[in-house]
């Protein structure tokens, strides 16, 4: 595929290299012991089969409890087909300037949504007054659980909208309604995301048999089946693995036809330290680097060149409850060793950041958040998920949080900017410097107003306070109201009609 | 250029901050363009009084610049950039307008105090009050006490600002005052300031008032003057 003219622009950084080369050949060389020795547990059975022609050694394994596999990959059969998945991977939008460019080879960071909750987190402020002195008032939030629907899934979209730093979505809210069936589920959920955001979307797939409907509705978008390879407006995630090494059987067979389909895909593993993986940097990163392998070399078996994305979602347990623990120093390690693998495989890299531990907004969420998403923009990964919006591990979308967050990722993105440090940018600065120190005051001020208005200039914490009381959460409930009365961004009306005719199962609510 | 148009010229080029032609603008593309410093000498060259470049084309305009910081459409460096201007274009037309004999708005003399060697404050505020019409004495950092009443008594001074940063050295501000009074000069309005200092400690060592910034300081002179 070629680059588009037109596209996102990121923010290309200079990656943080935690693990240096021989530690990168280590790592390389346990992912493909694990898969020449250990092997994966296969439950798919095509795979296996595919597995088997192409040079893995396949074996029956049994009391598995069903149909399995146990599939052992020589490095060099592993080492062929992932040279195979190409290094640069472009993803559509419905608006073409919110197309995204993966390249493995630029480090190119994209923050984006993700996740799919069941509970959305709507916020109230309420004042108080003290008991002692009627004078003194407190504003705080009062937070209120949603039950996920396909509407909240639209009114997130159309939020994402309006978040300038936020540069991709994935669905971060479930489509619980009583009334979709769950043949209708892929139908209701990418239609209420296509319906309200012009920027990429991805999610996974419900049911195998809906991805026509999808790509029927996608097509309708795009304007025709070559233009949506060309646009590809969705992209799927297929987390083909259960850690440790187990390759399920129903998402591999909806592998099989997203690649088949030549629309891109993610293949994402999610082991957890500590239980499903070790908890140990070393052993996690060699498990998950392993499956990560094994499902992007399926891709290219099913069809060399497949647009693929390497996804690394690796998490570590709370050793108090076996819950996930984000926002905590592992996550980080984990992740950006990642990013450096599949750096190192030359494919793009589908990572995480800014999860909360916390199950509302606050201090510790900001600082769960700001934790990751600060170090995951220094990995370099070029797709970044869970960015905006999530509480309670994964569990809660908060828009409130997704205001929040994205003050938090542009700030970021700023940060990481390359340095504007050339001869031309010297020569203006010693003039500056010269001129200065010839005025009669030595101040610099005034020589301020060229970078900022360029915006080269990071503009204060929005939601901060100069005066003695914290006023973040009040502040960016305003700044939701206030995004969230601005238009949607809604699909043509004879699109929607055409959607509406042609793929059914949408509900007449989603439609504008 | 007609008078009227050579005015306006000198008012848009304080709006945009532009001191001498090579300095950018609020706007992009004024580079190179002729700026206040020269609009000014050519405004003498062709004639016109000095008087009516200072009014018409210096100060009325920083009205506008306040009005655009209070809208948020301006910060500080361009509040500053436009106050520089304005005291470029004063530097030019003293001279000239001390022999018409055109008084400015009132003499300010400002320093920071002895044993702090502050001045971004300081440096502001003297920009700023230069920018609103006012002849400003500036002495520096670090000044002895009698060398700032010195300053007072020789410049006939009505007003007299003062800066500090340290809580070390804002004491040193009573010394100053008390000094004042000594030397008969109590008629002389104190405005304090600084990061420690607050109204509070501006009335406890005897001072006229605390200025938080450089616009309290205007408004501060504004009442002085309407009084």
């Amino acid at each position: 595929m070629t680059e588009p003219d037109t596209f996102r622009q990121g923010t290309v950084v200079k990656p943080y290299e935690r693990l240096n080369a021989e530690q990168i050949d280590l790592l390389d060389a346990a992912s493909m012991k694990i898969l020449e020795e250990t092997g994966i547990w296969c439950y798919n059975m095509r795979a296996a089969e595919l597995f088997a022609a192409n040079g893995a050694r396949v074996e029956d394994e049994p009391g598995a409890g069903a149909p399995c596999k146990r599939v052992y990959f020589p490095p060099a059969m592993v080492r062929k087909y992932i040279a195979m998945a190409p290094s640069k991977v472009v993803l559509g939008a419905r608006d073409p300037k919110n197309r995204l460019v993966l390249d493995a080879e630029v480090p190119r960071v994209y923050f984006g949504s993700g996740s799919e909750t069941n509970v959305w987190l709507e916020t109230e402020l309420e004042e108080f007054q003290s008991t002692t002195d009627p004078a003194r008032k407190l504003t705080a939030p009062r937070y209120t659980e949603k039950r996920g629907d396909a509407q909240l899934l639209a009114r997130a979209a159309r939020l994402g909208e309006q978040l300038d730093h936020l540069d991709f979505f994935i669905r971060p809210v479930n489509v619980q309604d009583s009334d979709i069936s769950e043949d209708d589920h892929d139908v209701n959920k990418f239609f209420a995301c296509l319906n309200n955001i012009t920027k990429h979307v991805q999610a996974g797939l419900t049911t195998q048999k809906s991805l026509d409907k999808v790509l029927k509705m996608a097509e309708i978008i795009a304007g025709g089946h070559e233009e949506l390879r060309q646009n590809p407006v969705v992209s799927f995630i297929a987390c083909v693995f259960k850690s440790p090494l187990q390759m399920v059987e129903d998402t591999t067979a909806k592998v099989f036809d997203m690649v088949e389909a030549g629309m891109p895909l993610v293949i994402s593993s999610s082991p957890q330290g500590g239980s499903s993986a070790p908890i140990q940097e070393a052993g996690m990163v060699a498990q998950i680097n392993a499956e990560i392998l094994a499902g992007v070399m399926l891709t290219q078996l099913i069809k060399p060149g497949a647009p693929v994305l390497y996804g690394s979602v690796a998490v570590r347990a709370r050793l108090d409850d076996l819950h996930d623990l984000y926002g905590c120093p592992e996550f980080n390690q984990y992740n950006n060793d990642t990013a450096q693998m599949a750096r190192h495989y030359k494919i793009p890299c589908y990572s995480s950041s800014g999860v909360g531990n916390a199950s509302t907004p606050g201090m510790q969420a900001s600082f769960e958040k700001v934790f990751t998403h600060l170090y995951m923009g220094l990995t370099g990964a070029q797709y970044i998920h869970y960015s905006f919006g999530l509480l309670d591990r994964t569990n809660t979308f908060c828009p409130l949080q997704a205001v929040l967050d994205n003050e938090q990722v542009g700030l970021v993105k700023h940060c990481l900017r390359p340095p504007k440090v050339d001869q031309e940018n010297i020569d203006e600065v010693l003039k500056m410097i010269t001129k200065v120190m010839k005025s009669s005051h030595r101040l610099f001020t005034r020589h301020t107003r060229k970078a900022t208005h360029a915006g080269e200039i990071s503009e204060p914490y929005k939601f901060g306070a100069k005066e003695h009381q914290d006023g973040v959460i009040p502040r960016a409930v305003a700044e939701l109201a206030k995004v969230e009365a601005r238009p949607g961004k809604h699909l043509p009306a004879e699109v929607q009609a055409r959607i509406r005719a042609e793929v059914p199962g949408i509900v007449d609510r989603l439609f504008t | 250029m007609e008078k009227q148009e050579l005015l306006e010229k000198i008012a848009f080029n304080v709006v945009q901050g532009r001191i001498e032609a090579e300095d950018e603008g609020f706007d992009e593309g004024l580079e190179d363009q002729p700026a206040v410093t020269e609009l000014v000498n050519q405004a003498l060259e062709q004639g016109i009084s000095p008087s009516e470049i200072l009014v018409d084309g210096l100060t009325d305009s920083m009205t506008v610049v306040g009005e655009k910081f209070e809208k948020g459409e301006y910060l500080i460096p361009d509040m500053l950039a436009a106050a520089e201007a304005v005291g470029a274009g004063m530097d030019i037309l003293t001279p000239h307008l001390l022999k018409d004999g055109v008084e400015s708005k009132g003499r300010f003399v400002i320093a920071t105090v002895i044993g702090d060697l502050h001045d971004i404050g300081k440096n502001i505020v003297s920009i700023m009050i230069k920018g609103a019409g006012y002849d400003v004495i500036d002495l520096g950092v670090d000044v002895p006490s009698d060398k700032i009443v010195e300053a007072v008594k020789e410049h006939n001074a009505p007003y007299l600002g003062l800066s500090a940063l340290l809580t070390t050295t804002m004491r040193n501000m009573k010394e100053v005052i008390d000094k004042l009074k000594e030397e008969g000069l109590e008629n002389t309005k104190v405005c304090i300031g600084g990061a420690p200092t607050s109204p509070e400690f501006a009335s406890e060592i005897g001072a006229d008032v605390h200025c938080a910034d450089a616009f309290a300081a205007i408004d501060w002179l504004k009442a002085q003057q309407a009084a």
